[in-house]
């Protein structure tokens, strides 16, 4: 039974992740600044742009230019993605000042980071397929950077199909992944403690 | 890693054994996603989006029907921006290099772009046409390619020399170019180019690049982005138009097009291949953001400048940890 792929998995899931630490009802008394809040803001505006995201997409891309819901909906969409970035910026820099890769928590830091890479990619493909001047000027302007690495040659910033699919199904899903993997990431590992923080008052504390 | 160090990091490391306090994390999340959906709704409904009605070819050919017209010249003669491009759309050039680094010219022509025909002559043949039209096409296909240049050259370099003015054009031997490139102004005028130029004759089509590209040769499109704000020199990658926020996070990338050497042009090698040698450095700096944890200097800023003791200000007043100097 323990050679089983399926029940090792299990039971290094068990260890390292149990539903205790998923699912805390407790956390450090040192999380006590408005700077935690941006993490769960940056996620729950991500659950905003996939909703108005998921909406927009049953009804194609042009929809919202003839459409007073349509305009709401890609209204939605648009102030969705410009909250994320503000608070997803916000977070990054205050785990950048915490030094929150400390403690064996550079992969958290890490994914958190090609996270916000990809938000960039997305965002521009999502700017991309507005169907507007807009999107045809930065199509256009767009291209000669790719292409001069490239890139051109497989990520074609003028092709709106190309552009879409990427949009709604290749980029949210590796965004979405990451996301998951850096909320698991901090889950395991817990918040970091404070810099300067010491052994002694950290075990000596109490509940 | 000294003793002192290591023990920090598996203090850092190790479960929180201190002071510890309730958390509902559920409730959290419940309320951050109420304040964000009322956040998002508040703006949508007080502020709207950017809607920017898309250019179109006939607007271009009836606003400056001479731009126009000179576009398709410089389509025919092989000098416009597309003609001369290069990889992915043909080989009239090499591409931007930063030293031995050719990567556009490596990877190839991927999306073939022929401009005489995808833009010119294939659009022109979809139609039903007069007969002088039909007759100019004609007389283009069966020229020798030789014949073909020396007319569209001719054209072109008389239409710069009267300085975009089609109707201060003196005669010469321009064979057909004077009929398709009129032709071709009059289809735009009438609205059946942008179709044409995207279904190339075929039936379902999703990929813009030849209209994008056709757009770009000429001054409309340069135009309406200056008139937005949109150009490169200002900033115009993270703007948007109207106003409404862009894509603010591209303010690394542009910046490097507001300083010397990027932004000029005739600066080599740096400006002249300025795309290039900016992508790369926003490459190195990205990969650079994911390996913070490692760059000597950038890691320990946290520890030396003191914003943290802001950040867990009040730890640290119940605990009496005063700030250690590194």
């Amino acid at each position: 039974m323990s050679e089983m792929w399926t029940s090792k998995l299990r039971t290094k899931w068990q260890k390292n992740l149990p539903i205790e630490k998923l699912l805390p009802d407790d956390q450090p008394a040192y999380v006590a600044s408005w700077i935690y809040v941006f993490g769960v803001l940056t996620l729950s505006a991500l659950a905003m742009i996939i909703a108005s995201g998921i909406v927009l997409a049953f009804q194609g891309p042009a929809w919202y230019h003839t459409s007073d819901t349509g305009k709401f909906m890609n209204s939605m969409h648009f102030w969705s993605v410009q909250l994320f970035f503000v608070f997803m910026v916000i977070h990054l820099w205050g785990k950048f000042w915490m030094a929150a890769w400390r403690g064996n928590r550079f992969r958290t830091w890490a994914t958190g980071a090609v996270a916000f890479i990809s938000s960039i990619a997305t965002a521009f493909t999502g700017y991309l397929v507005q169907t507007n001047f807009d999107s045809q000027w930065i199509s256009f302007e767009a291209k000669d950077g790719f292409n001069s690495m490239g890139v051109g040659a497989f990520f074609n910033v003028t092709n709106l199909g190309q552009m879409l699919l990427l949009h709604v199904a290749f980029l949210p899903l590796i965004l979405g992944v990451l996301t998951i993997v850096h909320v698991l990431m901090v889950r395991k590992r817990g918040v970091v403690p404070p810099i300067d923080a010491v052994p002694t008052i950290a075990s000596g504390g109490s509940r | 890693m000294s003793l002192n160090k290591e023990l920090k990091h598996e203090f850092d490391a190790a479960p929180w054994r201190g002071k510890t306090k309730r958390y509902d994390i559920v409730k959290e999340g419940t309320i951050a996603l109420a304040i964000v959906a009322i956040l998002a709704l508040s703006l949508s409904l007080l502020m709207g989006s950017p809607d920017e009605t898309p250019l179109t070819f006939k607007g271009w050919a009836v606003s400056n029907s001479d731009n126009f017209y000179a576009t398709t010249v410089q389509e025919l003669a092989g000098t416009s921006g597309t003609a001369t491009y290069g990889a992915p759309y043909n080989k009239a050039s090499d591409g931007l290099n930063a030293g031995p680094l050719w990567p556009q010219k490596w990877m190839g022509v991927t999306h073939p772009i022929d401009s005489v025909n995808d833009f010119v002559i294939s659009p022109l043949s979809t139609q039903v046409m007069s007969t002088e039209i039909a007759s100019a096409v004609a007389t283009w296909k069966t020229a020798s390619a030789q014949q073909k240049q020396d007319w569209a050259t001719a054209y072109d370099d008389a239409i710069t020399k009267a300085e975009g003015k089609i109707s201060a054009v003196p005669a010469g031997a321009y064979g057909p170019v004077p009929a398709l490139a009129q032709g071709l102004t009059d289809m735009a005028k009438g609205g059946a180019l942008d179709a044409a130029l995207l279904s190339q004759g075929g039936f379902f089509q999703t990929d813009n690049t030849k209209q994008i590209l056709f757009f770009g040769d000429g001054s409309y499109l340069d135009d309406a982005g200056t008139a937005a704000n949109l150009q490169g020199g200002t900033w115009g990658m993270m703007n948007e138009t109207g106003r409404y926020p862009g894509q603010a996070w591209l303010w690394l990338y542009s910046f490097w097009y507001q300083i010397p050497p990027f932004n000029n042009e005739e600066s080599k090698p740096i400006g002249a291949n300025a795309d290039l040698y900016i992508m790369l450095i926003m490459g190195v700096m990205s990969a650079g953001l994911v390996f913070i944890p490692f760059i000597p200097g950038v890691k320990s800023l946290p520890m030396r400048i003191p914003i943290h003791r802001g950040i867990w200000r009040q730890y640290y007043e119940e605990n009496g940890i005063k700030r250690r100097r590194k």
